[in-house]
């Protein structure tokens, strides 16, 4: 007996992938879902830091599609390996620090890995032509099938028909025929065949699958490496990129204030790792010291934390300092720097 | 099939990867096995059951303590 042809089929959380998947699926193939994690990404949990955000589902929007979709999913952490295709990006960046082209390239080659390795047949992605500047033309799909080593092993079923056939067609392992031929950034298209589907309440992010299509999360990782020097990151930097109000008023370090609750409860995880400060005469929110801070710094931090507290008026407010972990604990009280002193080129936004 | 659950440290560690540790320790385990994962991030709350559907294993209990959550999950 042969078995059953099977394909993993990549799953961002979004509608097209999902699409994707399930006209495959509809077509007899074995599916199962991969979704890469880099840490950039956009799903339901870092919504619902905030509280004004709350109402939205609290859920990973892959494995929510994978429910739907009824296949299993396996989450793979590449947040190490990605480091390079976000710092160096050999096809450069899109319109903010997203690098599309090489992220695809990264995926489906790590997608052809898994494949083999679990001895499948091909790869699906919910790639649409020219629904993207750069990564989503269509002299860019054969560059992502070419440099992931996938080759004609990968399919794209919303836009197939448009491409030239691929193995699984080839083969018959589907039918080329009921294949689509999207192109362009129209959505009705998607949301028609959702519908058709019977698929509701899917995620719809606006710019694209994660944080790096974000013009201020892409400020904020700019000022990152160049305070620093050097373009490098860890896990923790770009998480607290995605939270609060980030202000640099001394090129060597830079403040992030909570902005309510959540964020407040949010950063508190990260008292272990960094300097933090927090009213404690006033309620007001907790803040974290990224860098390099001399006592006068400090005393310029624990004035900006007061500004942005209930005692933003009063004479005088008494705000705790600590290390990382809350060593060498001390109470500063400092009168709250004015509006006026608080220039908006602090201001990371 | 091993009598003591498999125990995952997921503290301090925001979703998905609870879910991934959760993950990778199955993938050594067996079927039978149960596997505890303690973690802090409330997601884990959805994530951590949702996991165990797509893939057929059960939930069989979520113990919420102080600061932590407790998810105790058998393998299928
Ligand atoms: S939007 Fe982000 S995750 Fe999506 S292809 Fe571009 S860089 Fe990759």
């Amino acid at each position: 007996m042969t078995r059953p042809i099977r394909a993993v089929a990549l799953i961002s959380g979004g509608l097209d992938s999902m699409l994707a998947a399930r006209l495959i699926q509809d077509q007899g193939v074995h599916v199962e879902g991969l979704n890469f994690y880099t840490g950039f990404c956009v799903e339901g949990h870092t919504h619902a830091i905030r509280r004004h955000d709350r109402d939205r589902p609290k859920r990973n929007n892959a494995l929510w599609v994978a429910e739907q979709l009824g296949v299993p999913l396996h989450i793979v952490d590449v947040v190490e390996d990605y480091k390079d295709v976000v710092i160096n990006p050999r096809h450069g960046y899109g319109q903010f620090m997203n690098p599309c082209l090489d992220c695809k390239g990264f995926m489906v080659a790590r997608a052809r890995e898994w494949m083999e390795q679990h001895d499948f047949d091909f790869i699906i992605t919910g790639e649409v032509i020219g629904q993207r500047p750069k990564s989503q033309l269509r002299r860019s799909m054969p560059i992502v099938a070419r440099e992931s080593g996938a080759g004609d092993r990968l399919l794209r079923p919303l836009c197939a028909k448009l491409l030239e056939p691929t193995l699984p067609e080839r083969e018959g392992w589907v039918d080329r025929e009921q294949l689509l031929d999207w192109s362009g950034r129209s959505r009705k298209p998607q949301i028609e065949l959702a519908e058709a589907f019977g698929f509701e309440d899917y995620a719809q992010p606006a710019g694209g699958c994660c944080f790096l299509t974000d013009p201020y999360y892409s400020r904020k990782l700019r000022d990152l490496w160049q305070a620093r020097g050097e373009r490098r990151y860890e896990l923790d930097d770009i998480m607290l990129l995605k939270v609060g109000r980030h202000l640099r008023p001394r090129p060597h370090f830079k403040l992030i204030i909570a902005r309510e609750e959540g964020e407040n409860r949010f950063l508190q995880g990260y008292r272990r790792a960094f300097t933090h400060l927090e009213p404690v005469t006033h309620p007001g929110p907790l803040c974290l010291l990224d860098g390099e801070a001399s006592d006068e710094d400090l005393q310029l931090a624990a004035r900006l934390v007061a500004r942005f507290s209930r005692g933003r008026e009063a004479p005088s407010v008494t705000v705790a300092v600590a290390g990382a972990g809350g060593a060498d604990r001390r109470e500063l009280s400092v009168p709250p720097l004015p509006v006026e002193q608080v220039p908006q080129e602090w201001y990371i936004t | 099939m091993s009598d003591h659950p498999v125990l995952v440290d997921a503290q301090g560690l925001l979703c998905p990867m609870p879910v991934i540790r959760l993950q990778q320790a199955a993938a050594d385990a067996e079927s039978g096995d149960e596997i505890e994962v303690i973690a802090t991030d409330p997601g884990v709350r959805a994530d951590i059951p949702a996991w165990c559907r797509v893939h057929g294993h059960h939930v069989v209990d979520i113990q919420e303590e102080e600061i932590t959550i407790r998810v105790r999950v058998r393998l299928r």
